[in-house]
């Protein structure tokens, strides 16, 4: 393991430069341009895309033979492709809440993390993207979901939560991406600026499409940033509000309830950052940022992840509560058979990683542990996956008549579609690890103490959360 | 600094000078420098930092960008869309029925709604910021030099442009020379970077822009004419399956027809059709003027008639056989060329025998489909029964009632 790490590892070791901000550049910029990553990359990128060509076979599969390939049947017919489509949805909020809520409360610490969790977002709903393409059966004609004009003078039904969710997560997507890239075009000018190659000056060059660091750019730039921020904030509330209203529109017990919005953000901001510190506790390690993205940072998100699983714990208990408080047999008979029903397992793997294992973050010692940091992360994206998966297959495989029960047993292939979105995933991320500003270059310079003028005739600045840099 | 600068050129020894370009350490001195250069009364000139600067707007006399505005009419633009798109195709042009709720109702159109305004905003935002700073910006004089690279990294740069009307080579320089810079350099205009780009990419460019334009124009062609072929359809949708259909071409046999004769001498089961009074209305070659044997009238046959005749005659023939259907009247207010279906009360058809009666309803007439496909020979008797019943409901004799009949008739 060693020879993986430290001693081939051209990124470990004090970073170049004469200021700290030339140290900041260089720290950030030298992972991007590293003529040759460590083996630990490509083992990892194998793997990634090992898991990736299956995820590609399955979905072939599935698209040849039909849907009957996964376990979805009668009655359970959303089974795991829409769990992991509210999964992999779920995951992508942490990326927006820290890239535009944080901005907005004015939280500089998020500079050190925002870039990687808006890429994690942007990669997790191209996840989630191709699960509701795949599910329609037909894959090859998603665009009957679009209000695109047609021979048969045919429109689509746009009081529908589906079609909700088609605008929902696409201007998700497209508002996530500008955000991203937007972010990026000024470390990309870095790049570009530092690049050896004529190729990498070339593609950087296009990609940075000529940014200079001008101040009356940076003006607009800043305004722009800003209004992105305030339009994102909305929309990331919005997005797991639509996605929840797939279920409480129905009328099937379990799913009809009015608190599914919230605690579907809550949720979804839970997941997230369980996502985003599971992927920032290796890079960190690996690609030497350990100056960028300090303990101190973790501990933060720790305490977001303590906060929203409390609010997703105390959904979990209000659902129950409400189910008895309605009078009505069927949302009781729901809630008992969730807990004590044919999928007790999963619900009580769900209230396990979700409730009680979290509840380890209220020690300091815990949050500052890396190792902690970790193994709760990958326990809580665990407990959110089975919560879809309660959420999903409990509801449907027990409603109002026992004439109409059943049970949900997935596929090879569903375990093989899983699995591989993860490769999917982290095929992306490595990628992104490997070519892309994995920290805001900029924003961390922004918000260093050095960058306050403390004359000029202006107003007070905020000192606090200047990132130290050695 | 950009892609374009690397070939040395000969015309950029001598060429005259763009600009002043001061260096500074840090963002104070930047500052200190800018709050000089406003006061000065310059208008063309600029700083470029690594990250935004705290304070260089006002220290530069920067306005505020009026991005907000626009953002704002695209965030308005976008739910104006949402609304008209939502309204227009759910309930003017193809208006949906949803579980008997108004075609019109707004709390189930806000999701989309709120997306679309925030999808225009955000790309208003994205794209109103680049256009308005000039972006893409593929070569700029600064670029030529070394030293400029440090902008995005750890330097903060200060140009004047000679365009500014108030540069004066010496005077400008002594000025920033005041604000004591790390260097101060001259920027020549750059000669070189127009001349590079290759006429072979601009030729492939158009080129390529015009074959993009092939497959929208074949959509264009194919919305406004017709066509006896099939719809292409790249993964073959239900309607195409590896078997044999009615009037497909088949190799195997030696007429080409993939529907086959029945074996000589053969018949299938229930299709003994040898009965001509039963089947064809006929009795020795002329029209039946008595029910077949097989059908023998009675009220049970005369209700299952007046039923079948609600189904299969009355949406054109109207309930009293006037002629006067729902899909006549439909039809004539359309005024699409329809011929209005026959009124069965009329002389010649209450004359008929009861097999042409039987024949007509069997093969159709004119414009009227045969209807001996889809209704068995004993319901079309018993439609024929209830015709009779009907006509003579208009074309009674006082003769052939009871006595107890006509006394209550007075």
């Amino acid at each position: 393991m060693a020879t993986l790490w430290s001693e081939t590892n051209p990124y470990l070791g004090a970073p170049k430069g004469d200021t700290d901000f030339a140290r900041i550049t260089d720290n950030v910029a030298r992972v991007a341009e590293a003529a040759k990553p460590p083996m630990g990359w490509y083992i990892a990128f194998a793997i990634a895309l090992t898991m990736l060509t299956g995820f590609g076979a399955s979905l072939a599969w599935v698209s040849w033979t039909g849907i009957g390939a996964w376990g979805n049947m009668h009655p359970v017919a959303w089974g795991f492709p829409i769990v992991n489509f509210v999964f992999w949805v779920g995951i992508g909020h942490a990326g927006t809440l820290i890239s535009a809520i944080l901005f907005l409360l004015r939280q500089t610490w998020r500079t050190a993390i925002n870039r990687f969790a808006e890429a994690m977002t942007i990669f997790a709903v191209i996840c989630a993207g191709v699960f509701p393409g795949v599910h329609i059966g037909r894959p090859w004609m998603p665009y009957y979901m679009f209000p695109i004009p047609n021979q048969m003078n045919m429109w689509p039904q746009f009081r529908s939560p589906l079609e909700w969710d088609i605008f929902a997560v696409g201007t998700y997507f497209t508002i996530s991406l500008l955000f991203w890239f937007m972010g990026m075009i000024p470390d990309f000018a870095t790049l570009r600026d530092r690049a050896t190659t004529t190729p990498r000056r070339l593609i950087y060059g296009i990609v940075a499409m000529g940014w200079r660091g001008s101040s009356r750019q940076w003006h607009r730039y800043e305004r722009a940033y800003l209004l992105l921020a305030a339009l994102a904030t909305p929309l990331v509330l919005s997005v797991h509000s639509v996605v929840s209203f797939d279920f409480a529109t129905s009328q099937a017990p379990g799913w009809h309830t009015t608190i599914f919005p919230p605690y579907f953000v809550a949720g979804a901001i839970f997941g997230g950052f369980a996502m985003v510190v599971t992927l920032a506790v290796p890079a960190r390690q690996f690609f030497g940022l350990k100056r960028l993205i300090e303990i101190r940072h973790l501990e933060l998100m720790n305490k977001v992840i303590l906060a929203t699983g409390m609010m997703v714990g105390y959904a979990y208990g209000m659902e129950f509560f409400i189910a008895w408080y309605s009078g009505n047999p069927y949302e009781v008979f729901v809630f008992v058979n969730r807990a004590f029903g044919p999928y007790a397992w999963a619900y009580w793997t769900m209230i396990a990683c979700n409730v009680l294992i979290p509840q380890l973050h209220w020690f300091q010692k815990v949050r500052t542990n890396v190792w902690c940091t970790l193994a709760i992360g990958v326990v809580i994206n665990v407990g959110m996956w089975f919560e879809r998966f309660v959420i999903i297959c409990t509801s449907m495989s027990r409603d109002f008549m026992p004439a109409n029960w059943g049970y949900f047993v997935p596929s090879t292939i569903d375990y093989l579609t899983l699995g591989g979105s993860f490769g999917l995933f982290f095929t992306l991320f490595l990628l992104f690890c490997r070519f892309l500003p994995m920290v805001a270059i900029a924003e961390v310079k922004g918000a260093h103490r050095d960058a306050h003028a403390n004359h000029g005739g202006h107003g007070g600045h905020d000192h606090s959360h200047a990132p130290e840099t050695a | 600094m950009s892609e374009m600068h690397h070939k040395k050129p000969e015309s950029q020894e001598d060429a005259p000078l763009f600009g002043l370009l001061a260096e500074y350490n840090t963002p104070s001195e930047l500052i200190l420098a800018s709050q000089k250069v406003r006061d000065a009364g310059f208008t063309r000139w600029d700083t470029f930092t690594p990250f935004p600067v705290h304070g260089i707007d006002r220290a530069m006399g920067i306005k505020m960008t009026r991005l907000p505005w626009l953002v704002l009419g695209a965030a308005l633009a976008g739910l104006s869309l949402a609304i008209w798109l939502q309204w227009w195709t759910n309930a003017v042009d193809y208006p949906w029925i949803i579980s008997g709720k108004p075609f019109w109702s707004l709390p189930a159109n806000v999701p989309i709604m709120f997306e679309l305004t925030v999808l225009f905003a955000g790309i208003t935002a994205m794209v109103g910021m680049l256009v308005m700073n000039g972006l893409p910006e593929p070569a700029h004089p600064l670029d030529l030099k070394r030293r400029f690279a440090r902008a995005t990294d750890d330097k903060f740069f200060l140009l004047v442009e000679t365009r500014d009307p108030r540069f004066d080579e010496v005077l400008t320089r002594s000025l920033l020379e005041k604000s004591h810079p790390a260097a101060l350099e001259d920027v020549p205009e750059d000669r070189t970077t127009s001349a590079q780009i290759p006429t072979g990419l601009i030729y492939g460019l158009i080129v390529l822009t015009a074959i993009a334009v092939v497959p929208f124009a074949l959509f264009a062609k194919a919305r406004t004419t017709k066509s006896r072929n099939t719809r292409i359809h790249a993964i073959a949708d239900m309607d195409s399956q590896p078997k044999f259909k009615t009037q497909r071409e088949n190799l195997i046999f030696a007429d080409g027809r993939s529907m086959r004769d029945p074996v000589a001498g053969t018949v299938a089961q229930g299709q003994l059709r040898d009965d001509d009074a039963l089947y064809l209305g006929k009795v020795n070659g002329a029209w039946a003027r008595t029910f077949p044997s097989q059908v023998t009238p009675t009220a049970e046959l005369m209700d299952r008639g007046e039923q079948r005749f609600g189904i299969y005659c009355a949406p054109c023939h109207g309930q009293s056989g006037e002629g006067d259907g729902m899909v006549h009247l439909r039809a004539s207010k359309l005024g699409q060329g329809w011929v209005q279906p026959s009124n069965i009360h009329q002389q010649y058809i209450r004359e008929q025998p009861v097999g042409q009666l039987f024949n007509t309803i069997t093969h159709g007439i004119r414009s009227m489909p045969a209807y001996g496909p889809q209704i068995s020979a004993e319901d079309r008797w018993a439609i024929v029964l209830y015709l009779r019943a009907l006509e003579k409901s208009r074309a009674a004799n006082l003769g052939e009632l009871t006595a107890e009949q006509r006394q209550n008739l007075k």
